[in-house]
């Protein structure tokens, strides 16, 4: 994918900087010239989607923390002078709190294009383990900027959470005190939330630059799953990646922007609007949506400590995907039967989401038992053997071929 | 990037201009909130309205601060010695030129109220202090007379007057220039 860098300078002060840090020359190689397979489809769109949105967190929260009082007996009504008082407060609230949503949504997108194109094969293990960490990164960050709302789902939702911890045998009630900064969620627990929340936004761009740094060692994954051979696969970066990532970002915003403007509390519990209570648990304690999923598993399995290590271990083992699956072949466009059993992952993801904001009982319990064997089955078990048992589609002979190659 | 050179503007021209222009709003369009969020808040305006003072309890010769918009105001009730002090000066030999009756509202002079931040850096002066029968300001010595006058020190003006009326002989109200109801 590299070869000597075509980036000439026009201007004297461009040729004066390059000189001094080859600023413009990296910004050149890496998103204009750089050489991009030229069959990407729209699900492509979604990583310059995250870094949108990256960006849009942080911008809208650096904001949101000019007027937001960490400490428990004002963080609610701060939050509501903000909504109130603050000029265009309640637009930088709905941002935050709805880009959070859109965040998530993009990245699960993200995430299935790669487990569907088998974007994680060998040689971008490393990049698709850079991106689960990515993605917990986030789950934490999300968790704890909802926390500082200090809202009933607030502090429950952090309870809850933080006593997960309890679970590891010996020392996990240590842990969860020291975690907690007292005896139960409180102030000391906001405080701390507050620096963590505010600090790792700018670990995942950090992440996220060593997440781009190794997709372009290895160069983007493309649908037909086959390496590019020759310059008649790419294309450049610019103009048409940059074009498609823009018009993508675009469409993102108009829904986006939907939720904002007209239905902005409809992902957003109704409990949080009331001022967190101690002594009160709300009748049901349910995560944000993004959340469920994992949820689902958690509450499926009847032992304490066995819930919250398969909480962990549904995320853990995405980080072991490109060696659970033994297939050769990348794209699921040539694995006609691996293709039905990632769909029937989608269902399942999107069943247990459902059953996490569903009460715990009945056959909502049966049901997310049974998604939850699934979902571990199919990591465990058929990715595995799939890999020796599938007979898949001939493979083009390259990418220019599968895109100009048929009429 | 590749390029058309061509005399006629062509499509790609023209679509690049349009998105870039829209672009540019939008672009704009989302600074503003951005922005605008740093002005005072809603709260904050509320709690710079105009504030009544009453002066009955103010006894002449003393000087009272209260505090308007975060700034200190300070409220002289004068002796008239210390209002012909503040006339019997020649205006143009001060640094700042200002005669007291410009600095005082007709029918009420005993009354001076300016704002108490020493035109110098922002610090407070203190009261009935320095040899004009005015302020001292401590941080670097700055001196104001009776009328509020710099005559002293590295200070550039005279303290500044709050807008501020009547509302009657024994009330004033510090945040309006004149009264819209009594």
């Amino acid at each position: 994918m590299s070869g000597h860098s075509t980036y000439r300078p026009q201007s004297k002060f461009m040729q004066w900087l390059e000189r001094r840090l080859p600023i413009g020359g990296l910004v050149h190689s890496s998103f204009v010239a750089y050489p991009t397979p030229r069959n990407l489809n729209y699900w492509w769109t979604f990583g310059g989607i995250l870094a949108f949105m990256l960006a849009v967190q942080i911008i809208t929260g650096i904001v949101l923390a000019m007027h937001y009082t960490p400490q428990a007996d004002l963080a609610f009504n701060s939050v509501e002078s903000i909504m109130r008082d603050v000029n265009y407060g309640w637009l930088l609230r709905y941002v935050h709190a709805n880009g959070a949503s859109m965040f998530f949504l993009a990245a699960y997108i993200h995430m299935f294009r790669g487990m569907y194109y088998g974007s994680y094969k060998e040689p971008r293990e490393v990049l698709w383990i850079l991106g689960v960490i990515l993605l917990l990164l986030m789950i934490a960050t999300g968790f704890m900027g909802y926390v500082l709302v200090w809202g009933q789902m607030s502090f429950w939702a952090a309870t809850v959470i933080t006593n997960l911890f309890s679970a590891i045998p010996g020392v996990g009630p240590t842990i969860v005190t020291w975690l907690w900064g007292g005896y139960a969620v409180g102030n000391p627990t906001l405080n701390r939330f507050f620096s963590l929340h505010y600090l790792l936004p700018f670990v995942i761009a950090g992440v996220v630059v060593l997440h781009i740094w190794a997709l372009h060692v290895a160069g983007q994954n493309n649908p037909a799953g086959i390496e590019p051979k020759s310059d008649k696969d790419t294309v450049p970066f610019t103009p048409y990646a940059t074009i498609k990532d823009t018009f993508m970002i675009v469409v993102f915003c108009i829904v986006f922007a939907w939720f904002v403007f007209y239905i902005p509390n409809y992902l957003l519990h109704p409990d949080n609007y009331i001022p967190a209570n101690p002594a009160q648990t709300p009748p049901e304690i349910v995560p944000e949506w993004y959340y469920l999923p994992f949820y689902a598993i958690l509450r499926s399995i009847p032992n304490k400590l066995l819930g919250v290590c398969a909480l962990f271990a549904s995320i853990i083992i995405l980080a072991f995907l490109p060696w659970l699956d033994t297939s050769p072949v990348r794209s699921a466009r040539y694995r006609p039967l691996y293709r039905q059993f990632f769909w029937l992952f989608v269902a399942t993801a999107i069943g247990l989401g459902y059953l996490g904001s569903r009460p715990p009982e009945g056959i909502y319990v049966v049901i997310s038992r049974i998604l939850t064997v699934y979902y571990f089955a199919f990591f465990l078990i058929i990715l595995p053997l799939l890999g020796i048992f599938e007979k898949t589609k001939p493979l083009p002979n390259s990418i220019a071929e599968s895109v100009l190659g048929k009429a | 990037m590749t390029t058309v050179s061509s005399a006629e503007p062509t499509r790609r021209d023209f679509l690049y201009i349009a998105t870039g222009t829209v672009g540019a709003i939008g672009a704009a369009a989302t600074l503003v909130p951005l922005l605008a969020q740093m002005n005072p808040d809603a709260s904050t305006v509320a709690a710079g309205a105009p504030v009544d003072i009453d002066l009955a309890p103010i006894a002449e010769g003393q000087i009272v601060k209260v505090f308007w918009r975060s700034k200190p105001i300070f409220i002289f009730h004068r002796t008239k010695k210390e209002i012909d002090e503040a006339k019997n000066v020649d205006v143009n030999s001060l640094p700042d030129p200002e005669s007291d009756a410009e600095r005082t509202k007709p029918g009420h002079e005993q009354w001076l109220v300016v704002i108490g931040i020493c035109t110098h850096l922002g610090c407070i002066p203190l009261a009935h202090q320095g040899e004009y029968g005015g302020w001292f300001c401590p941080c670097h010595g700055s001196q104001y007379d009776t009328a509020g006058r710099i005559r002293k020190g590295p200070a550039p003006r005279n303290l500044a007057l709050p807008p501020y009326t009547f509302l009657s002989d024994t009330k004033i109200r510090i945040g309006e220039e004149s009264a819209k109801t009594a």
